[in-house]
């Protein structure tokens, strides 16, 4: 009995490493090492990303009360629509303002900071990142209390130097420069710190060269400073444009789409069509008429990128 | 004995027995027992949610059932966005708060309850029109009306402006006291009334304030006036109406009404209308008594001059409107008895009476017969301010969106089309013609199966 019992344990121990031992060597593999680390960020992203994606993409081809497929009819029917035309119109002129504006005072201001004196840059980088650190949500109500249309803090100053009250939020225009304006209060910080970024990484010996050569300011920044960030700029512009694009809260705290539906954009839109007037189906084909608009821009400028890339390398 | 059980004998016994469970009236189950999970709108006025709480756990304790409650703010919809999530998920709470129109969004996962509603309806009599069209759908109730948060939005008055500048005494019209109402003196407040007084008040520096935006209580005063003047948009047949001389006469009366209010109403949320009165500068806006509670605490003296009373009348009768919530309870529960039996709990008269003691007045039950609730007599100052919050006299609820099908009714309300006709036609100065034209357009859209 007890020799059988011998005999076992050395025959277990043989299958049990067999096993562990090929474990080992997958894990021993840098890729199979990569990829386990890389397990739980899939599974986030399969689950909070690719399948509600999939599962709008679905919800988009069923009818209002979701017993029945009906392909593409959501979006003919938005296609028809008066309403949903202004949203596109309104999604695009709230994005392209927006992004240009960011853009542009990102650029300055990372200019400006960059030829401050050392000393001072950490304290003014903190300070104009401060709209970007503060939630958004917060801070787009500090907004909306200073346009209120009845108690707007900006009137109260706009009245005490003798001018007329402004209709921040009750007149369409001044609404959608209302919001467009907060969009580029809170965004302008994230293309200052990208640019400023870029711009440290820029030779100093090429601006040394230029001065040599007698080129004015303007003339360095044309030919030095923005061909080397011109990558950086495309990707920045991008990402904004995306996160601008499907941007909700600004527009959903100050003006929730109105007056006149003349400030809603797609989010905002598709929130009121799918949940406010439960037509989930709707609010899905709304949200997936960003896709391809997005997709586009991504292509072109991704392809931008990846040439100046080549000729760089 | 022949006890052969033929077909036809079969579906005449069981069509017997399916008549006989459906016209059963509702019995109490002898013993509910497990847990309930309630996921409830979270009320603004403080300790409200006790008054729900305390009848709630003294009802699971009694019957031995778990009870959870979850207060859910309607904050930026998230009680919406609750329900919309439950209802995809097929899990959550047993019983579930609804607000306006969620019973029709979410009819297909909800439990009928014509057991519980019927059985309320004989012990208090008819229901409101209003809760009926939202709650009761296809001929069976999908939520039963709670006080909890229902409301109408009648007109609330500064005694003291109406007095000195319109030559209008709202208390001795409106007394505390139906019984002493003079039909006479009723009758002579009108929506032609209401825009003299406006214009007067107006010009004396104290405009009245009216939302013109897209969210409810803009929505549904438009709407109540709208039905007071005749205006459909769409008939129970799915017929776009429109294009009526009675949309033409409507808007018409609102470009006078509209250009004596402060610009900003086309901005308004739902809290805009209460910081104008609050802030002493409005003489009157439609609201439930909620504007008078917050100025009560933060500005007394405007609260002491707040009447609220009937909506004016228009060639069509007076309107207000109702905006009723409901308790549903989700077909995927696992316990719907104890559910329906707690429902039948809270809907009994005694306990109304303690969630609108706990809401000072604001919440109203949908029986009429439960209008005489001492509290709207009591609560002051000044006393009696709120006796005319429910519906009294001749004024009857209204929903905008109504008389179409339901489904149609809720993208009509949620999309603000009759705000938005307004809007653009008293702020964006479109011609009539071409702000109907648009609206009928947005109306063939609500069509769409």
């Amino acid at each position: 009995m007890a020799d059988t019992l011998h005999s076992w344990n050395p025959t277990v121990a043989t299958t049990a490493a067999r096993p562990a031992s090929k474990l080992l060597k997958f894990l021993r593999r840098r890729s199979a090492i990569a990829f386990v680390m890389c397990l739980p960020l899939m599974t986030v992203i399969g689950g909070l990303v690719i399948y509600p994606a999939f599962y709008s993409i679905y919800l988009s081809m069923l009818n209002k009360s979701q017993t029945r497929f009906i392909g593409l009819s959501n979006f003919t029917y938005l296609l028809s629509r008066d309403v949903f035309w202004m949203v596109v119109e309104q999604s695009a002129i709230f994005a392209l303002t927006a992004v240009f504006f960011k853009a542009l005072i990102g650029l300055v201001t990372a200019h400006l900071i960059n030829n401050l004196p050392v000393k001072g840059q950490r304290k003014w980088r903190g300070m104009l990142l401060v709209p970007w650190v503060i939630p958004l949500a917060l801070s787009t109500l500090g907004w909306w209390w200073m346009f209120d249309p009845t108690h707007s803090a900006l009137n109260w100053i706009i009245n005490l130097f003798g001018g007329d009250e402004i209709a921040w939020l009750s007149n369409p225009y001044w609404a959608r420069f209302s919001v467009i304006l907060v969009n580029v209060w809170y965004g302008a910080p994230f293309f200052l710190i990208m640019y400023l970024a870029a711009l440290k990484s820029v030779p100093e010996q090429l601006y040394e060269a230029a001065a040599i050569d007698g080129a004015s300011a303007w003339q360095k920044f044309v030919h030095i400073t923005l061909p080397m960030m011109r990558n950086i700029i495309a990707i920045t512009i991008l990402f904004s444009l995306i996160v601008t694009f499907a941007n909700f809260d600004i527009v959903q705290i100050m003006t929730a789409g109105g007056p006149r539906n003349m400030t809603h954009v797609f989010a905002t839109y598709s929130f009121l069509t799918g949940i406010r007037s439960g037509d989930l189906p709707l609010g899905s084909a709304v949200s997936l008429f960003m896709l391809p608009i997005l997709a586009v821009s991504a292509i072109f400028i991704l392809r931008g990128v990846r040439k100046r890339g080549r000729e760089i390398g | 004995m022949n006890s052969r059980i033929t077909r036809r004998k079969l579906l005449k016994n069981s069509a017997l027995a399916t008549t006989a469970v459906l016209t059963m009236p509702y019995v109490h189950g002898a013993y509910a027992a497990g847990s309930l999970a309630l996921g409830v709108w979270d009320h603004w006025v403080p300790g409200a949610n006790n008054a729900l709480t305390k009848l709630v756990t003294e009802w699971g304790e009694k019957n031995k059932v778990e009870i959870k409650i979850d207060y859910i703010t309607s904050q930026g919809e998230k009680d919406k966005l609750t329900a919309a999530a439950e209802a995809q998920a097929g899990t959550g709470h047993d019983i579930m708060s609804h607000r306006d129109w969620n019973i029709q969004i979410h009819q297909r996962v909800l439990e009928p309850l014509d057991d519980v509603a019927n059985s309320l309806i004989k012990q208090y009599g008819p229901i409101s029109p209003v809760a009926e069209y939202l709650g009761k759908i296809k001929g069976t109730w999908r939520g039963i009306p709670t006080a909890v948060g229902s409301q109408v939005k009648p007109t609330c008055s500064r005694i003291d402006l109406y007095k000195e500048h319109a030559g209008i005494d709202v208390v001795d019209m409106f007394p505390a006291d139906e019984s002493k109402w003079d039909k006479a003196k009723t009758d002579t407040w009108t929506w032609d009334t209401y825009l003299e007084s406006a214009q007067k008040l107006h010009k004396a520096g104290f405009p009245v304030g009216l939302p013109m935006g897209q969210t409810s209580d803009a929505v549904d005063w438009v709407g109540a006036f709208f039905k007071s003047y005749g205006v459909v948009m769409i008939d129970e047949k799915d017929n776009i109406k429109i294009n009526s001389d009675e949309t033409r006469q409507a808007l018409e009366y609102l470009k006078k009404l509209m250009a004596v209010n402060p610009p900003e109403v086309f901005a308004w949320d739902d809290a805009g209308n209460n910081r104008w009165l609050i802030s002493g500068k409005g003489s009157s806006i439609m609201n439930p008594p909620s504007a008078w509670a917050v100025a009560k605490r933060d500005n007394p003296k405007v609260a002491e001059q707040c009447w609220t009373h009937p909506m004016p009348k228009g060639p069509k009768g007076r309107f207000v409107g109702q905006l009723p919530q409901f308790y549903g309870v989700w077909s995927f529960s696992k316990n719907k008895s104890a559910a329906k039996e707690l429902l039948l709990h809270i809907s009994q008269k005694e306990s109304i009476a303690q969630l609108v003691e706990a809401s000072v007045g604001y919440d109203l039950p949908s029986f009429k017969s439960m209008y005489d609730l001492p509290t709207w007599k009591t609560v002051a100052p000044p006393v009696g301010t709120v006796y005319g919050y429910p519906p009294r006299g001749d004024e009857q609820t209204s929903m905008f969106g109504a008389p179409a099908r339901a489904e149609i009714g809720a993208q009509m309300y949620n999309q603000a089309i009759n705000t938005v006709m307004v809007s653009k036609f008293c702020q964006g100065n479109e011609k009539l013609d071409e702000v109907i034209k648009w609206a009928e357009k947005e109306l063939e859209g609500t069509l769409r199966t």
